[in-house]
């Protein structure tokens, strides 16, 4: 991992317990200098935890980290004057404008008065807040909220960036919005550690890439190289009339041979990575006199990624037991 | 695939705008530990500003107690309105502030319950400013707290014989004495699991000891076990020094006990508070 570029962040064996529940229960880093790294899991991984060790807000129980060569737990303080964080919940203050809440950091951060105030407008600006700035932040949509959220880590640069679930909850226009940002902070040599519950997303963002689940590092990788080993995409198909649907598996199964039925009576999908080969299998179904209600050809879903590195579905289901009792 | 509008110039994020406003500052060195309690100081009076109606909780009711006790129950404790009003004033300035010191703690876990403590701590500050910032900010709440009742009292004749001069410090030793005691309500702020929970039990603590007292009626008038509590009651004392300050009958006991009282709350709370808020997830 280390092949002669520095490290921003690296941990081993972290653990952190809450009571009786192991939260993290010995996780390994390694992120490079200036990479955006994706955290993937599904709630309750553990990755909140990692994160908020990282950024100094829990001691943890075992194992240690360094940020940019800074312990975590000794030299908290030299960490926190590198390091910024966007949390799960909106850390900016509801009950201020958006402005406000910019200046304050600033002063805090040191900056004068006057600093603070040409910062926060530029920041504004830059974020596309200009017009909401004299509004109280909790007046904000949730898209508008996530992004003051992250031009506050910005007040100043931070060399480490940490992002827990900056787009969850969010509608797709905002949520292309954050990735956009994510993207210009990468191009600047931001250091991004990116918690995220979507494989698309790590998809979009990361270079590297570390799978956790009951607060373990199961997989890591590039993007590329944990979904060739999930398996391929897939085609999903979804049927006007569910009556149609054993001839379809019929002529699906004559264009790409593997066909797995939907739990909807309508629906069925085959892996299929390239996407000339959908487009024939679909069109030999539109030839057959099948109407075709929809079609994607998807890539896999953390669940699939879970399911492939498990064994097991990301959250216990029904289906789980029934698959074990099968 | 469906075409999504790109862009609506002045809404959307601008990355260009973006990498420029990243590149274009240095850090600046870090803000002292004088600054950054200023700077908590600041928003705790914004948001006074942007919610003024914090504000008339707690001088509505202290109002009221004042016209009430003074027109309808003056006569018959004290012989005459005016006498009760002069009696009564002082200890109304005392409890309308004390009372207000419950809401820094209400602010302090409605600050839990959120996301921005993980911003504030995860900062390179000095790690009381919030707290110390706060309560900063909180005492020029107090200070609204008793104008208003002291304005009342002027309105309905109240000319302390001390004058003003004795007004201010009675004032001051209040909002010293509460910002002291609002590090007990901080403390339990940080110990509660929701802001009402804390607004129950600090009202529920404060009621009693603010009534059981010398604020509307002399001591001496009490049951002997009540009239050995309220004599022991450190709030009877600040009332005693506020009256002695207006008038010029200052007992220098009460003013040791009132400063002994605040020290010691504040030695006690203030660390233990800080303590929580670092340690509280």
């Amino acid at each position: 991992m280390t092949n002669g570029l520095p490290l921003a962040v690296e941990a081993s064996g972290l653990e952190k317990s809450f009571g009786e529940t192991r939260a993290v229960a010995g996780v390994d880093l390694a992120v490079r200098a200036g990479s955006v790294y994706g955290v993937l899991g599904p709630n309750g991984a553990g990755k909140t935890t990692t994160i908020r060790m990282l950024a100094t807000l829990l001691r943890p129980d075992r194992g240690s980290a360094r940020v940019l060569g800074h312990d975590v737990v000794e030299d908290a303080d030299e960490v926190r004057g590198l390091v910024a964080l966007t949390g799960q919940l909106a850390s900016v203050d509801e009950d201020l404008t958006g402005r406000e809440n910019l200046i304050l950091l600033g002063w805090l951060l040191g900056m004068k008065r006057s600093q603070a105030k040409t910062r926060a407008d530029e920041l504004l600006e830059a974020f596309g807040l200009a017009e909401a700035s004299a509004k109280l932040v909790k007046h904000y949509s949730g898209g508008m909220r996530r992004k003051l959220d992250i031009a506050a880590s910005l007040v100043v640069t931070p060399q480490v960036l940490f992002l827990d679930e900056p787009t969850t909850g969010l509608d797709p226009r905002s949520r292309n919005q954050v990735w956009d940002i994510i993207r210009a902070l990468s191009t600047e040599g931001t250091t991004i550690l990116l918690c995220t519950q979507y494989l698309e997303e790590a998809d979009q963002l990361a270079d590297g890439l570390a799978v956790i689940d009951h607060g373990k590092v199961i997989a890591e990788g590039t993007p590329a190289q944990l979904k060739a080993s999930v398996g391929s995409a897939a085609l999903h198909v979804r049927l006007l009339e569910p009556e149609q649907r054993p001839e379809a598996e019929r002529v699906l199964q004559g264009a790409l041979e593997t066909v797995h039925l939907e739990s909807d009576p309508a629906a069925l999908s085959a892996p299929c990575a390239d996407a000339e080969r959908a487009a024939e299998a679909v069109g030999a179904l539109g030839r057959s006199g099948i109407s075709v209600a929809g079609f994607s050809l998807a890539q896999p879903s953390l669940d699939e990624v879970f399911l492939a590195l498990t064994g097991r579905p990301a959250e216990p289901d029904e289906e789980a037991e029934e698959e074990v009792a099968a | 695939m469906s075409t999504v509008p790109t862009t609506q110039s002045g809404v959307e994020a601008d990355a260009a705008a973006i990498r420029s406003a990243l590149s274009t500052t240095p850090r600046p060195p870090r803000a002292g530990a004088r600054t950054s309690a200023l700077a908590f100081g600041w928003r705790g009076m914004l948001k006074v500003k942007h919610v003024p109606e914090q504000l008339l909780d707690v001088t509505i009711t202290p109002v009221m107690f004042v016209l009430m006790f003074t027109y309808l129950f003056g006569g018959a404790i004290a012989g005459s309105t005016s006498e009760y009003r002069d009696f009564v004033i002082p200890g109304v300035l005392v409890m309308a502030v004390i009372f207000t010191t419950v809401y820094s703690g209400i602010a302090i876990n409605t600050d839990l319950t959120k996301g921005v403590i993980d911003r504030f701590r995860s900062l390179p500050i000095w790690k009381p400013s919030p707290l110390v910032g706060a309560l900063l900010g909180d005492c020029v709440r107090y200070l609204v707290a008793g104008t208003v009742i002291i304005v009342l009292g002027l309105i309905l004749g109240f000319r302390p014989d001390n004058g003003v001069p004795g007004v201010l410090a009675a004032l001051g030793l209040v909002i010293l004495f509460s910002f002291s005691l609002s590090w007990v309500f901080t403390t339990m702020g940080l110990l509660m699991r929701s802001p009402n929970a804390v607004m129950n039990a600090g009202f529920m603590s404060i009621f009693p000891i603010t009534f059981l007292s010398n604020i509307y009626v002399e001591s001496e008038t009490l049951p002997k076990g009540l009239e050995a509590f309220v004599d022991v009651n450190p709030i009877t004392h600040l009332v005693s020094a506020s009256r002695g300050l207006m008038d010029g009958s200052l007992d220098s006991t009460n003013l040791i006990v009132v400063l002994a009282t605040a020290t010691a709350l504040t030695a006690v709370f203030g660390p233990l508070t800080s303590r929580l808020y670092r340690t509280r997830t």
